[in-house]
């Protein structure tokens, strides 16, 4: 069947030759790392009319850190990712999530924009990006705008992305003094598998341990990932003591809207989004007071 | 509907080489059935079980998921690329040694996969070696026989390389 199709292979050296490609032709999809769009592909779920590899665009391949915080291209690999000191200790959470995508071989090719724009309600990078406040920076045919992360995913496969549309980085602040962030998944293995649930939680601390903000989010019990914004609550003001991270957890609990399927049945996932935030929490917090 | 070939320019295992190839044929494809190099495994064709393991640009990938006009420009290494003429790689000889192989379908990924391993840490702990292979599947050998493999491996070259 596919031996039938004349696809053609496109290798933009620039943003704006992409857009155009991408505008001209509705049929035309992004290949970052192709782990998602190449197994679409073969299984016959997709079949774009050309592949345009968006890789030998630098803008899309680059990390840079300055004080304004990270600039990601989109289709970095996630090995590169891992292997970038500077983001590994400002960002652990975000890099954990990154690390835990597929095997070594599927991170020399994944990108956080791929994980991003194939918009499962598992990918593991969309809730770390969510609590560091990422923006989602987009090219086409009418110039740049940027998008916080929540919205940029609306249903399972489906982003905000209009036709001609591609995500060129993420932007992601600085994080303020004693920040951090922590990302947390259940599998029933410990590799190669997908997200049951996910969580990541980002504290701010002041000087004497007092959480001054915090942010948390929670995936694959939803559409789309949850940013939950009553989780955050019951952390501000607290020392991330018990109590206060188990008032977290009950509010992810609560605002998980998960269903049930062979691998794991509605309530457990209800119960499991409100553990791993509670977890992920006191994680985060000892990195920030470390900081 | 005339479907053209792409015309492609790559070094293989360190040679310039040149192949012909569909838009949509997987580097794994062009490899295996363009260049004859069936050295590189198919066992999923999904990026599951590292059969198809090549290293392009030095970088560990699963050659079913690239696809083959990606190769253009690029530097592709096979476990076809690891022996110097008849002298194994010694993850080549460690394999052996150790009986860590069955029926061989898994044996060139893993060793592609170990090599980019002890490309980036030449010295793995165990933890590290299982983590990095866990991509890597066989179904005849068991891991054990392979993890000691690629651990003796990395001693042995850590003692060659003093
Ligand atoms: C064996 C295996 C294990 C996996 N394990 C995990 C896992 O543990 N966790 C997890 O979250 N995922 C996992 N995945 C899924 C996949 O690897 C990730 O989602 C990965 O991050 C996708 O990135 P990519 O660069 O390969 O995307 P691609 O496949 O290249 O693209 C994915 C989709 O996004 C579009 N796209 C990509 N980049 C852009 C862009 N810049 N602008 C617009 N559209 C774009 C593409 O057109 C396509 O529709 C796994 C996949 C495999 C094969
Ligand atoms: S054949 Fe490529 S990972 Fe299995
Ligand atoms: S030796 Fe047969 S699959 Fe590993």
């Amino acid at each position: 069947m596919n031996g039938m199709l004349a696809i053609r292979y496109e290798t933009p050296q620039s943003v704006g030759e992409a857009v155009r490609l991408m505008a001209a032709d509705p049929d035309a999809r992004v290949l970052a790392g192709g782990t998602d769009l190449l197994v679409q592909f073969r299984a016959g779920v997709r079949q774009p009319s050309a592949f345009v590899d968006v890789k030998r665009i630098p803008e899309l391949m680059s990390i840079t850190i300055d004080g304004q915080g990270l600039r990601l291209g989109a289709a970095t690999a996630a090995a590169v990712i891992g292997e970038h000191v500077e983001l590994r200790t400002l960002w652990p959470g975000l890099v954990e999530a990154v690390q835990l995508i597929g095997s070594t071989q599927i991170q020399g090719r994944g990108s956080v924009g791929g994980n991003l724009c194939n918009a499962s309600p598992a990918a593991d990078t969309t809730c770390a990006l969510i609590v560091n406040r990422a923006d989602c920076v987009i090219a086409g045919p009418g110039g740049e705008r940027t998008v916080p992360v929540e919205e940029f995913c609306i249903a399972p496969g489906r982003t905000v992305l209009q036709r001609g549309e591609l995500l060129i980085a993420l932007r992601l602040p600085r994080p303020a003094a004693r920040t951090s962030d922590a990302y947390l998944r259940l599998i029933p293995r410990s590799e190669m598998d997908i997200a049951v649930v996910g969580a990541a939680v980002s504290v701010t601390l002041d000087a004497n341990g007092v959480c001054r903000s915090a942010r948390v989010a929670i995936g694959a019990v939803a559409p789309t990932a949850l940013l939950v914004p009553e989780a955050a609550k019951a952390l501000v003001g607290s020392s991330l003591d018990a109590a206060s991270l188990k008032r977290a957890a009950e509010a992810a609990s609560t605002a998980a809207r998960p269903i049930g399927d062979k691998r794991g049945t509605a309530g457990y996932r209800r119960t499991v989004a409100g553990v791993l935030t509670r977890r992920a929490a006191a994680i985060a917090a000892g990195r920030a007071r470390r900081k | 509907m005339t479907v053209t070939k792409l015309h492609i320019e790559t070094t293989i295992n360190g040679e310039p080489r040149e192949f012909l190839c569909d838009s949509h044929e997987t580097l794994l494809s062009a490899l295996r059935n363009g260049l004859g190099l069936t050295g590189t495994k198919e066992g999923c064709a999904t990026g599951d079980c590292g059969a198809c393991s090549i290293l392009l640009d030095g970088r560990l990938v699963p050659a079913c998921l690239v696809l083959a006009p990606e190769a253009q420009g690029r530097a592709v290494t096979t476990i076809e690329g690891l022996s110097s003429g008849d002298a194994l790689h010694p993850l080549q000889q460690k394999f052996l040694e150790h009986a860590a192989l069955q029926c061989g379908v898994c044996t060139p990924g893993f060793i592609v996969a170990a090599k980019a391993l002890l490309d980036a840490k030449p010295n793995p702990s165990e933890d590290e070696t299982r983590y990095w292979l866990a991509g890597n599947l066989c179904r005849c050998t068991g891991y054990d026989k392979i993890i000691r493999a690629v651990l003796d491996a990395a001693s042995e070259m850590k003692e060659s390389a003093i």
